[in-house]
């Protein structure tokens, strides 16, 4: 990964807002019949790095994809970067970028189709899925290897990138750190700087707290679908 | 930014037929599939060459319908395999784009299909082919029909557990009516049967059309996680 030096760059979305990013008051959210949240309140303010812990299945994941619009609140109440979620559940989608567990690529494509495509499906260009492989220190050699040969390391930074290339607000990371490499884990977290230092939020779900909390501006504790 | 529904379903049927190119799944197995049941059913009924003259039209459409679930498990599997469908939903490609532009490749992928196992009917089966107007109308609209609902319940059963044994449960009695259609269509063309064979194609047309306007009403909620 390319150490973020100097910061903003057109990937790196700079919007100052008053209103907190994310706000969630009492939020219910099921999976199937599960109540994976089980009335959760959050709060995260524009440009904060806030890092959510808890045991397996406290319900992390589940906060990160209710904030992407992917999960529906059923109670309660989520405000993600002003939209209601309540009102309009995919309103806030295109403003949002979401690195799961899963990569979200298509292992048959190569790392600059996938990259590509992505842009494009965000209305952004060629070049700007390019730039965001650079940035990401997606080395040249890799660009025409299909995802599914690549390392879980070389995938994360794929999927950061097709991510980057759509300059979120609000960046939502689930084990954002998981497969990298120290070098990579130290770019990381100095990219994810420059991206709160440019006006990004990012809300990350973290079981390595010593190296996600150490850029993390704040902790919230998840457990049972509820913050603490 | 979002795409206009043109834009993103060239996009996405780009990137599916790109996916083949790559993986050549249908080149590399669901053709060798079809072609294995066209030699099967050859054997089965080669004691009576009769029997076989007179039911091509209906086994080369069977072994079509068969190809297509292959095919339509395969336009899902990918966007559900690594979470590829949870970035296209995060995306500026609206629903519908999603549902033609999967239609539209599966269209590409199945007319390639069809083309092929029709060659080997006329070897297999020794059939000579005619009607070329009518024929070429009902293979069209057969395979848009069978696009269409296969997208629209290949995305349904996607997320579902065991969806690769539901979904030829759920397709295939579905798509009867585009079997006996395209299989009477297919005789009149032929000639093995006499009739109005143009009605046929209009109970294709109304099929395609229904499940494409099905597919772009209803692909949105369908996308989305209950």
């Amino acid at each position: 990964m390319t150490t973020p030096d100097p910061p903003p760059s057109d990937s790196l979305r700079s919007v100052p807002r008053a209103d907190p990013a994310v706000e969630l008051r009492s939020a219910v959210a099921l999976l199937g019949r599960f109540p994976a949240l089980a009335g959760c309140d959050l709060e995260v303010a524009s440009g904060e790095i806030v890092l959510l812990r808890g045991p397996n299945g406290a319900g992390k994941t589940t906060v990160l994809r209710v904030c992407a619009g992917l999960v529906p609140v059923v109670e309660g109440s989520a405000r993600v970067l002003g939209v209601d979620l309540r009102k309009d559940q995919s309103g806030v989608r295109q403003r949002v970028g979401l690195v799961g567990h899963s990569g979200g690529l298509y292992g048959d494509l190569t790392v600059v189709e996938n990259a590509v495509f992505f842009a494009q499906a965000s209305g952004l260009t060629h070049s700007d899925a390019m730039q965001a492989l650079d940035r990401m220190g997606v080395a040249t050699r890799l660009h025409p290897v299909a995802v599914h040969s690549l390392s879980a390391g070389q995938k994360k930074r794929v999927s950061f990138a097709a991510m980057l290339s759509r300059r979120p607000e609000l960046w939502l990371l689930d084990e954002p750190h998981s497969g990298l490499d120290e070098s990579a884990r130290d770019d990381l977290d100095a990219l994810l700087a420059a991206a709160a230092g440019a006006g990004a939020t990012v809300l990350m779900a973290s079981h390595e707290l010593d190296r996600a909390g150490d850029v993390a501006i704040r902790t919230v504790d998840v457990v049972g679908g509820v913050t603490t | 930014m979002s795409l206009s529904t043109v834009a993103g379903a060239r996009l996405v049927a780009r990137k599916d037929l790109r996916i083949e190119q790559h993986s050549r799944v249908a080149l590399a197995q669901m053709l060798p599939f079809g072609m294995l049941v066209l030699i099967l059913f050859a054997f089965a009924l080669d004691p009576s060459r009769d029997v076989l003259t007179r039911a091509t039209a209906g086994l080369f459409w069977m072994t079509v319908l068969f190809t297509s679930t292959l095919a339509v498990q395969r336009a899902f599997a990918v966007e559900v395999d690594d979470g590829a469908l949870d970035s296209i939903r995060l995306s500026g490609i609206s629903a519908a784009s999603v549902f033609l532009g999967k239609v539209s490749a599966l269209v590409i992928q199945l007319l390639v299909l069809e083309a092929v196992l029709a060659l080997g009917v006329a070897i297999l089966y020794n059939t000579d082919f005619g009607g070329w107007a009518m024929l070429v109308a009902v293979t069209l609209l057969s395979t848009i029909g069978m696009s269409a609902a296969g997208a629209t319940y290949g995305v349904l059963v996607s997320r579902l557990r065991h969806s690769s044994t539901l979904l030829p449960l759920l397709l295939l009695p579905l798509l009867a009516p585009v079997l006996i259609a395209a299989t009477k269509g297919s005789e009149v063309a032929l000639g093995q049967e006499a009739g109005q064979s143009w009605s046929w194609v209009a109970l294709l047309a109304v099929f395609a059309i229904s499940y494409l306007v099905l597919g772009v009403v209803l692909y949105r909620p369908l996308l989305e996680e209950t």
